[in-house]
């Protein structure tokens, strides 16, 4: 544990890292959903088409709403489940990380377009 | 001096909602940086605390206006379809740019990529805005959380940074263009 701030007094409760750990691993799923899902989109006609949430902006609309839903339910879960733990942080951001990286990677088309 | 409806709206999406995001990454991660280091002996006021979440809050309706207005706005535009025939593509961006062979790339490339690599952006920093405000001056305690913040905050920058890039490329060799003219100013 690191030493209090300045301003804190010494027996200031800690908040638990599990309530932090929940948003910033859902964070990392949601962005990666953005990327799985418009791959899918991408490669299966049937998919493509369950996704025109709005036709004006094609499946772009079904991949977004559908990525930020999962994220938003990913965040609610986690958030249920961590709020008054305190969880191995390392661990979570290494897979959040993994997650956004992934979705940087696989939004570039060269690369979405090996699958 | 006049500019379309739809001018108006890509200029708003992009200079307005989209620049001002990128501006305001780097107020956020040197405050995110500085404020919240561990061990450090500056005190926190609590209106300071106060100040930044408003202000992460902020990018977060920035972030989401851009992407939105972008995404159910703009890009429809960009991507109508000209009926069979049409000679004159200028009003079908999307097709303007697939046209040509060398301009096809800003489409295959730099509108598909900026079409999804811009929602990470909202992502990124409500989650940031979120831990900010649950944590507060608290977050000096948890190192881990900080570095996660300023690194979220990070890639949400260089993501805006590609999607306004590609943004402001298409808007070169395809704008998105018609609607009702608005009269600026008389020119002599």
């Amino acid at each position: 544990m690191n030493e209090q701030p300045a301003d804190c007094p010494a027996n200031a409760a800690v908040l638990p890292n599990g309530s932090g750990a929940a948003a910033i691993l859902a964070a990392g799923i949601g962005a990666f959903m953005v990327a799985l899902l418009a791959i899918l989109a991408d490669k299966f006609a049937f998919i493509k088409n369950l996704f025109v949430f709005y036709k004006p902006t094609g499946p772009l609309s079904g991949v977004t709403t559908a990525a930020i839903l999962i994220w938003l339910v990913a965040w609610f879960i986690l958030d249920l489940r961590w709020r008054r733990r305190t969880v191995a942080l390392r661990r979570v951001n290494t897979l959040a990380f993994v997650l956004l990286g992934l979705s940087l990677l696989l939004t570039f088309p060269p690369v979405a377009d090996l699958f | 001096m006049e500019i379309t409806c739809r001018s108006l709206w890509t200029l708003l999406h992009g200079m307005g909602f989209g620049a001002l995001y990128l501006l305001a990454c780097s107020g956020a991660l040197v405050e995110l940086y500085r404020r919240y280091a561990p061990n450090t002996a500056t005190p926190l006021a609590p209106g300071d605390d106060r100040f930044l979440k408003i202000y992460l809050v902020a990018m977060s309706v920035l972030a989401w206006l851009t992407v939105l207005t972008g995404a159910y706005l703009i890009y429809p535009w960009y991507r109508a379809i000209a009926p069979a025939g049409t000679t004159d593509l200028s009003a079908f961006p999307q097709m303007l740019l697939k046209s040509n062979p060398a301009t096809s790339g800003w489409h295959s490339i730099g509108m598909e990529w900026k079409e999804h690599v811009a929602w990470l952006v909202p992502i990124s920093i409500t989650m940031a805005a979120a831990v900010v405000i649950r944590y507060g001056h608290d977050l000096r305690n948890h190192p881990q959380l900080r570095a996660a913040v300023l690194s979220f905050t990070l890639i949400s920058f260089f993501a805006a940074a590609i999607a306004g890039f590609f943004g402001a490329m298409l808007v070169k060799h395809a704008p998105v263009e018609g609607g009702r003219v608005f009269q600026l100013i008389h020119g002599e």
